[in-house]
């Protein structure tokens, strides 16, 4: 499978082309050689996967790990080196299908969404260096390419989400997300470093003799290459990127931000699982509550958003919990007796990358439509957006968990594994899920019926225009801006929809998932267990009729009456329970104020002053010795007779 | 004649040519054929350096050779190369190559400005090539004393004031090493001054005990080692930008290089004794400069304070004493050479069209000189190491190799170094967002154009080499460490 390396290599190129002649290129040019390079890496990746999948099994009945490309690329010691490579095995090949696919969609779709932009050409050299650092990361032959990938795709997330690099608010968000993640890598690094010492070696899988010496360090090592991918996969504490991320241009989030890169995280734990398994089983279940909790939190905090970014923003991070939760709450490598939780945390992966990445396309439509992220300027755009409409109820019916969309049969297998390490949290997780559906429906509804919004008042179209004039967008025209009937986007931005959406449809029933991608590698039969099924189908039925008696009428009185007799807790967690002010104060307060400005202080005012001393001390005695060189031969005969005296005199008294 | 003299001739007859030109042009013409002849030289050294190691060649230094001039103390002419001088002559002519076009446009008295450029040129290729202590105590003294006036004339803002606590500073260094130079000879009683002839001698405990602290610090005020790194912020800021470049991107790799070469090769057991105590000192720098960094507005003093974090790390990952972090300290000294000669340049071309460096006053040059902004960039992730460029590499190895030191007082000092890259990324991105990104208001600054061709032309090579040393590290990582054994064989016995 050595045509792999083209899977790295065209996006690369087509990286260097854009960013080192991008510019003279018309955007037409520009648009197509980033995607005609990224429809062939899809076309390579769908061959891989069926050239791997269908190849034939070992004798053990796994399939086959290969690693067609290798070469050393940093040496350290003998054994430990950083090698770049591709490796295919069964995730990461799963892996090459979702990213290549969701990018190709966003990169069509954009042809729509940034038509006419300036900075058109950048944004697709962008997004051909998100799509290689991704791809290159997800085959890395060992923990050290991961972690150089991971960096990568930090960058090309920064550059994208400050892509409009005019608006405030997008500098500030691609910084914040930069340095919480470089935060979390942090640990990611020095988990590698335990990692490769203990080890001495950076790759997945260790031999006998070395995990025998070094399994006491495990539990650390990994525990904090967790923490990088918590920071990657926005877990509670190191979420608050990800929100104020939805800066950047809408396909942006839906690709790095939904579908690929926050996925990271869970793809790394998945990586190292085996070792979790035999050597941290309880930090793999640390990685179960964290990811609990960050579910609960999310979806608690979606509920009551009204940037529809936003609200998609929380449903990712509480679906990411979903998919941690249900790797930590695997106890064994086997499938059949508590490693369900793995097959179960891919497949999630995949189905939510599809789902999610529609939804985020979807709502790019919306907005492009009514221009502004804001709910309170929609309503009632199914009949102006039909196929949006359309593919974005699929999309919400899916992750709602209703069969038979995609999303139903992940989460069904999440939550049987949950239910199988203890009933508590397969509770847990069943309300959560629950609440999925219900601010997922809240959303649908507010959007696409309601109250029309369109056949606007004055006002209402007025505030439109006072928000667009706000909005420093680069090279649009402001009467794009001006009120118009929103309609429905251009078939290049509706096509992606289209095709997101079958999969969605198609992607629970025809993938054998479990044959492809299990704990232990051997294939393992998908089969629903009924209870779990019926319980959770049961739960999001309920939290849609909810939402439907809420929200779908043309006024809202349940809601706004709900809002003010909470209005404290409406407001926390419309804050997102302040913890972007906690995160404020860390760094404002505590490292600029009290660190920083101090440390600074010191260094000219102590340090600096005490050369400056130094320097005045010489000087001042030189100006103190300069009299005795008078250059009077006088006061030198005194001086000398002097000494002579006293010299004399000592002698005599010794 | 002996190839490596060439890299002090070559120099010598630039100055001569100078000195007998007329005219801008003239004086262009010989600053760019002598600086291509270096840099080709350099390149031709390497190249053959490598051929020779990988035919076999054992011996610690090649391309010896050795001449006395002053037979009572038995001072000789020395010179030969190991991987670490071969590169550290690589990244001079670089940083000499690039510094001539970026200082292209400078005036007034170009030819003056040349020739003192050159003179420090001389110093620095010298101290690179010679093995004898004494040789290499005069080139350093040579690339030092050219400093105080390139700043005090050529300067701007305190220039005076800053070139004379640069000099002074330095200058009480030089008092330092002089004394533990004469402190080595003495002490090996081995009648020579040639590195590699006295490290066959043991020179004394107690000599060690109280010698190597004065050269360490000695070189370390060079390296800008805590709480000797006070000249830097002034220095830098007040220094044209070819002299920015090539002080900080050559002549603080000079204490470094000093460090390690003489400091620690001649005297282990010394370094044993203070290894733990200049370790806390170079593990402060690391941090330290990179939070004081954070809250400075003037371009320069980020760029000088981020220079005091990196440079800590290279004498940082010296201390550590393994193959692996010292690879990693050398290729630390390159890579940041490079980069932050890049940022220099790119500082000193803003400053040349904003007349301030002041980040309060700057605000979205990304729209009015792109090419500068997005140099800028380049720069700015190279020096929070992204992965492909060349801080990734190098910061990668000083880590993995400290790491490899299993004491636990070293472990918690490289954790602690760690947390200098979250630091970085925030002084860095501060800058980047506030005066690239943004709408300019200011009138003055919308007017003004992007970069000439010869502020390209030093751009995209320092970019290319920094680039290409993030992308294939593996060759020079092989040079540098093949040459790093001995040394740390000899420290570590």
């Amino acid at each position: 499978m050595e045509y792999t390396i083209f899977i790295l290599a065209l996006p690369v190129l087509s990286f260097l082309v854009l960013a080192l002649a991008g510019m003279k290129m018309p955007h037409k040019v520009a648009g197509a050689i980033g995607t005609l390079s990224l429809a062939a890496v899809t076309v390579l990746s769908y061959i891989t996967a069926i050239g791997y999948f269908g190849a034939t099994r070992t004798a053990e009945g796994l399939l086959p790990v290969s690693t067609p490309w290798n070469f050393q690329w940093l040496p350290f010691t003998e054994s430990l080196h950083i090698d770049m490579g591709i490796m295919l095995d069964p995730i990461s090949v799963m892996m090459l299908v979702v990213i290549s696919t969701v990018s190709l969609m966003v990169h069509i779709y954009s042809f729509g969404y940034m038509k006419g932009e300036r900075g058109f050409q950048r944004y697709y050299a962008f997004l051909s260096l998100f799509t290689f650092s991704m791809l290159g990361l997800v085959v890395a032959t060992n923990i050290f390419q991961m972690y150089v990938f991971w960096e990568l795709v930090g960058v090309s997330s920064y550059l994208l989400i400050g892509f409009y690099y005019t608006k405030p608010e997008a500098i500030a968000a691609s910084k914040k997300a930069f340095i919480v993640t470089r935060f979390a890598d942090l640990g990611f690094l020095i988990g590698i470093l335990i990692y490769g010492y203990y080890m001495q070696t950076f790759t997945f899988t260790p031999s006998e003799e070395q995990l025998m010496k070094a399994g006491m360090v495990l539990p650390w090592a990994l525990g904090l290459m967790f923490v990088g991918g918590a920071g990657k996969s926005a877990m509670f504490p190191l979420h608050i990127w990800l929100p104020d991320a939805m800066e950047g241009p809408t396909p942006v989030s839906a690709l790095i931000h939904a579908a690929t890169m926050v996925v990271a995280g869970v793809y790394l734990v998945a990586r190292m699982f085996p070792l979790f398994i035999g050597f941290a089983p309880e930090t793999l279940h640390w990685v179960a509550y964290i990811g609990m909790f960050t579910a609960f939190y999310a979806a608690t905090v979606a509920c009551v958003q009204s940037d529809i970014k936003r609200v998609l923003a929380f449903s990712t991070i509480s679906q990411i919990g979903f998919m941690m939760v249900a790797l930590g709450v695997c106890t064994s490598l086997d499938p059949h007796e508590g490693g369900l939780g793995y097959m179960a945390s891919m497949f999630h992966l995949f189905t939510h990358a599809m789902f999610k990445a529609l939804l985020f396309l979807g709502a790019g439509c919306v907005i492009h439509a009514v221009h502004s992220n804001e709910m309170s300027f929609m309503g009632g755009l199914r009949k102006y957006m039909p196929v949006t409409h359309i593919t974005f109820l699929i999309a919400c019916l899916a992750i709602a968990g209703i069969p038979p969309f995609s999303g139903f049969f992940s989460k069904d297998e999440i939550l049987t594994a949950c239910f199988r390490f203890s009933p508590v949290a397969g509770w847990i997780m069943t309300i959560i899920a629950g609440m999925t559906a219900f601010y997922m429906f809240r959303l649908y509804y507010c959007i696409f019926w309601g109250k029309d919004n369109n056949s606007a008042s004055r006002e209402q179209s007025q505030a439109r225009l006072n928000y667009a004039e706000a909005q420093p967008v680069l090279g649009e025209a402001k009467d794009n801006y001006a009120h118009h009937t929103p309609h429905e986007s251009p078939v290049v931005m509706t096509l992606p929809l289209m095709i997101l959406a079958a999969i969605t449809i198609v992607a629970g029933w025809i993938m054998p998932f479990g044959h492809f991608v299990s704990s232990n590698g051997h294939a393992y039969d998908i089969h629903l267990d009924t209870t779990v099924a019926t319980t959770s189908i049961i739960v999001a039925v309920v939290a849609i009729l909810i939402a439907t008696w809420m929200y779908a009428g043309k006024t809202q009185p349940v809601a706004d009456m709900l809002q003010k007799k909470f209005s404290r807790l409406h407001y926390a967690a419309y804050k997102r329970f302040f913890m972007d002010e906690l995160w404020l104060f860390v760094t404002k307060k505590i490292i600029f104020r009290c660190i920083s400005t101090p440390l600074a202080w010191f260094d000219r005012h102590v340090i600096d002053q005490f050369m400056n001393f130094m320097a005045w001390g010489t000087n001042a005695a030189g100006e103190t010795a300069q009299p005795i060189q008078s250059g009077k031969i006088q006061t030198y005969t005194m001086w000398f007779l002097g000494g002579i005296i006293i010299l004399t005199a000592a002698l005599i008294i010794l | 004649m002996n190839i490596l003299s060439l890299f002090v001739i070559v120099p010598l007859i630039m100055l001569l040519g100078l000195w007998l030109s007329k005219g801008i042009n003239q004086v262009r013409a010989v600053m760019v054929a002598g600086s291509t002849v270096l840099l080709g030289l350099s390149v031709w050294l390497t190249v053959a350096y490598i051929g020779l190691r990988n035919g076999g060649a054992t011996e610690e230094m090649l391309f010896t050779a050795s001449t006395p001039w002053y037979e009572p103390l038995n001072i000789c002419y020395s010179v030969g190369v190991d991987g670490i001088s071969v590169v550290m002559l690589l990244l001079s002519s670089i940083i000499v190559f690039t510094g001539t076009f970026a200082s292209w446009r400078l005036q007034p008295m170009t030819k003056e400005y040349f020739l003192w450029f050159t003179l420090l040129s001389t110093g620095v290729f010298g101290f690179f090539i010679s093995t004898d202590l004494f040789t290499m105590f005069m080139f350093y003294e040579v690339a030092l004393i050219p400093m105080y006036l390139l700043i005090g004339v050529w300067g701007s803002g305190k220039k005076e004031y800053a070139a004379m606590k640069l000099t002074l500073m330095l200058m009480g260094g030089s008092a330092f090493l002089l004394i533990g130079i004469l402190g080595i000879y003495y002490g090996a009683g081995a009648e020579t001054m040639n590195i590699l002839e006295i490290v066959n001698h043991k020179i004394p405990t107690e000599f060690q005990r109280l010698f190597f602290p004065l050269i360490f610090i000695g070189f370390g005020v060079l390296g800008a080692l805590f709480p000797f790194h006070t000249w830097s912020p002034d220095g830098h800021a007040s220094a044209p930008t070819a002299v920015s470049m090539l002080h900080a991107g050559v002549l603080m790799k000079l204490g470094g290089y000093g460090c390690f070469r003489i400091a620690m090769y001649l005297m282990p057991t010394g370094a044993a004794i203070w290894g733990d105590f200049f370790l806390v000192l170079t593990t402060i720098s690391v941090v330290y400069g990179a939070f004081s960094a954070v809250v400075q507005t003037d371009l320069k003093y980020i760029n000088a304070y981020s220079s005091v974090s990196h440079c800590g790390l290279v004498l940082f990952a010296l201390l550590m004493m393994t193959k692996v972090s010292a690879t990693g300290a050398i290729l630390q000294m390159l890579s940041h050479g490079l980069m932050t000669a890049l940022f220099f340049a790119l500082i000193g071309m803003i400053y040349g069209r904003t007349h301030t460096r002041d980040i309060r006053q700057l605000r979205g040059l990304m729209k009015i000189m792109p090419f500068l902004a997005v140099g800028y960039v380049i720069a700015g992730l190279a020096n929070l190491g992204l992965p492909g460029l060349s801080g990734f590499i190098a910061e990668m190895t000083v880590f993995v190799g400290s790491f490899q030191n299993p004491d636990n007082f070293h472990r918690v000092c490289t954790v602690i170094a760690t947390m200098s890259i979250v630091i970085t990324a925030v002084y860095i991105l501060r800058v980047v967002g506030k005066i690239l990104y943004g709408t300019c208001e200011n009138p003055e600054h919308l007017k003004l154009t992007d970069a000439t061709w010869d502020e390209r032309f030093t751009v995209i090579c320092l970019i290319a080499a920094v680039a290409g040393l993030g992308l294939a590290p593996f060759w020079v990582s092989d040079v540098i460490s093949h040459s790093v054994e001995p040394i740390i064989s000899a420290i570590i016995k």
